[in-house]
């Protein structure tokens, strides 16, 4: 549905994006996550046509975009600030696509309420934007954009603005929209939890630059890039080197690993992959422990390494700590300069 | 007690000091006598009827309220337009282009009004209404722009970005989206064009020949000496002014609130 290649875009001297290629498929829900500056909104402003790229080629729906203003596009943007009309009705709102698109007034009406009853806003069709509430300026920017039947639907942080439960609330609501209605979604978030629960494929991004993408689990467990492995969540990066085919590290053996003799590597385990175990191969002095409610996060100093670890909250505590993990935890990536 | 009195006698000496002479305007506009000075002798309504009865002033009357209406039109639509081309463009030369469109307010109408004159000249048009409604759009468009521009926020440009992407060309995102979110600054724009046009004195005078508007008129009719006839259409034009004002102001308060 989306084949972008190469796409460059510089603000004067600064990249913003920096030759990005990415193929995304028919009614696949992909997720753009980065830091703020990472370039996932510049890449989401070229696809919608609000901007062009310096250089690069962009196609939707097996068309080149070049040159076709976002008026032509077969995608709808729900922006971050919703950007109602403000003087129009919900109900007119949501018909404006179709107004553009020369509907009838008594088909746009009957498809603005089916749309409204879509996003769950049955009857709220006769309010004014002011009246709503964000979560349901929300739907109506959902609504609006979904009208037109779009082949793509961009939405731009469309959570950012709301509280955390209605947030995770809306993420469920959202795939389960984009299940019904079958168009390709791409979504901007910096929230790496909504990216995961949401995404088929997820967009790791940082610096104008694609780290890594995938499906979420891939990505989670087994990332391409350090930047895509810490941004998804806590991780432990353990200095190790290849030795007689095993992964030696300052905290001992690690099992069998694959690589030329001798090459220096990190290995990264998460810290719920840690656990308590007085056979263990990791033995530490207990730094730091947080109650964190399903589980207690504690720092351990082990071979002069901080490592973090997610146990139970049963766990006993004690001044020696000794950890266990699968090997097939850990993932290795090359050391980066 | 005593700072309050002290405040409210400051607040009165300040109208007062403004209100004092349309009052005295207005008052001697009553005057029944041949001078509007004092003593005031009785009130009488001739004057206000030998102006309502000239037909040169209410011919002169009538084309300041078409000078006014066209001028404020053609100033607010071209105010409205330069201050949305520089809110969403990415315009080069942007600053330049703001400080181009404000500098008339920064030159006198004098030397406005000569320019023109001499613009005139070399065009080879002749003086007529027509370039008094010029002058005024040139005079006015400043103040409109500057209006619009201010109520161009970052909402408006926001909603007329998501209009294009729903499939609306440039046209209708003005008239279905931008014109109405910005509706009453539009109307302030425009009512307080009328009331600058309706008092022009200086721009007027000096690009009309044969059809003349009020302020004008009533120049002429000053040369022939004082006169409570006089005072009588200057009441009926501040009259007029503060309905207009008035109009803007609930304009932009019925909006408001």
């Amino acid at each position: 549905m989306i084949a972008a290649r190469a796409l460059t875009r510089r603000f004067g001297a600064q990249v913003a994006l920096d030759a990005v290629s990415l193929t995304v498929a028919a009614g696949e829900y992909c997720v753009l996550l980065g830091p703020s500056g990472c370039g996932k909104t510049t890449l989401l402003n070229i696809l919608g046509g609000f901007l062009d790229p310096t250089s690069g080629v962009l196609e939707i729906a097996g068309k080149p975009m070049t040159g076709v203003p976002a008026a032509r596009r077969p995608t709808t943007t729900v922006f971050q600030d919703y950007a109602l009309f403000p003087h129009m009705t919900v109900a007119a709102n949501v018909a404006f696509g179709l107004r553009m698109r020369g509907w009838p007034r008594a088909r746009r009406t009957a498809r603005a309420a089916e749309m409204l009853a879509l996003v769950g806003l049955e009857g709220a069709g006769g309010k004014r934007p002011a009246d709503l509430s964000g979560g349901q300026k929300q739907r109506v920017a959902l609504a609006r954009a979904l009208a037109v039947d779009p082949q793509v639907c961009l939405l731009d942080e469309p959570l950012g603005a709301l509280d955390l439960g209605l947030r995770r609330a809306m993420q469920a609501e959202l795939r389960a929209i984009q299940r019904r209605v079958g168009a390709t979604f791409v979504h901007v978030t910096h929230d790496q939890d909504e990216a995961m629960a949401i995404a088929d494929r997820l967009v790791v991004m940082n610096r104008g630059r694609i780290e890594d993408e995938g499906p979420p689990e891939r990505v989670y467990r087994r990332p391409a890039t350090r930047f895509a492995a810490a941004f998804l969540g806590e991780t432990n990066a353990i200095p190790a080197r290849v030795a007689g085919g095993r992964l030696a590290t300052p905290l001992g053996d690690f099992g069998p690993a694959g690589g030329a003799e001798g090459a220096r590597l990190v290995a990264l385990i998460r810290p719920e992959h840690l656990r308590p175990d007085p056979d263990g191969p990791i033995r530490g002095r207990l730094r730091e422990a947080v109650f964190q409610g399903q589980t207690r996060r504690v720092t351990v100093e082990a071979g002069g390494i901080a490592l973090v670890a997610r146990l139970p909250v049963a766990a006993p505590l004690a001044e020696t700590v000794t950890l266990a993990f699968d090997p097939a935890d850990i993932h290795c990536l090359p050391e980066e300069p | 007690m005593r700072r309050f009195a002290l405040c409210a006698g400051y607040m009165g000496a300040l109208y007062a000091f403004i209100l004092l002479p349309v009052g005295v305007l207005v008052l001697f506009s009553f005057q029944d006598g041949r001078l509007p000075i004092p003593p005031f002798r009785g009130p009488t309504l001739r004057w206000h009827e030998a102006v309502l009865t000239d037909r040169r002033l209410m011919a002169a009357l009538w084309n300041s309220a078409v000078v006014a209406a066209g001028s404020s039109a053609v100033a607010t639509l071209l105010g409205f337009l330069a201050a949305r081309g520089l809110a969403t463009g990415r315009l080069a030369g942007a600053a330049a282009i703001r400080a181009a469109l404000l500098a008339p307010l920064s030159v006198s109408y004098l030397v406005i009004g000569l320019g023109l004159l001499a613009s005139l000249n070399l065009a080879g048009l002749g003086l007529s209404l027509w370039t008094v409604a010029i002058g005024h759009s040139v005079i006015n468009l400043p103040l409109c722009f500057a209006i619009c521009a201010a109520a161009m926020g970052p909402a408006v440009v926001q909603a007329e970005r998501a209009a294009r992407d729903l499939g609306a060309g440039e046209g209708r995102v003005m008239a279905l989206v931008t014109a109405p979110m910005i509706l009453p600054a539009l109307a302030a724009a425009f009512l307080l064009s009328m009331t600058f046009s309706w008092d022009e004195f200086i721009i007027a005078f000096l690009l009309s020949r044969f059809e003349v508007t009020l302020p004008v008129e009533i120049w002429s009719l000053l040369r022939g000496g004082l006169n409570p006839k006089t005072n009588a259409v200057g009441s009926l034009v501040f009259l007029a002014s503060a309905l207009v004002v008035l109009a803007a102001e609930l304009a932009l308060l019925r909006r408001k609130g």
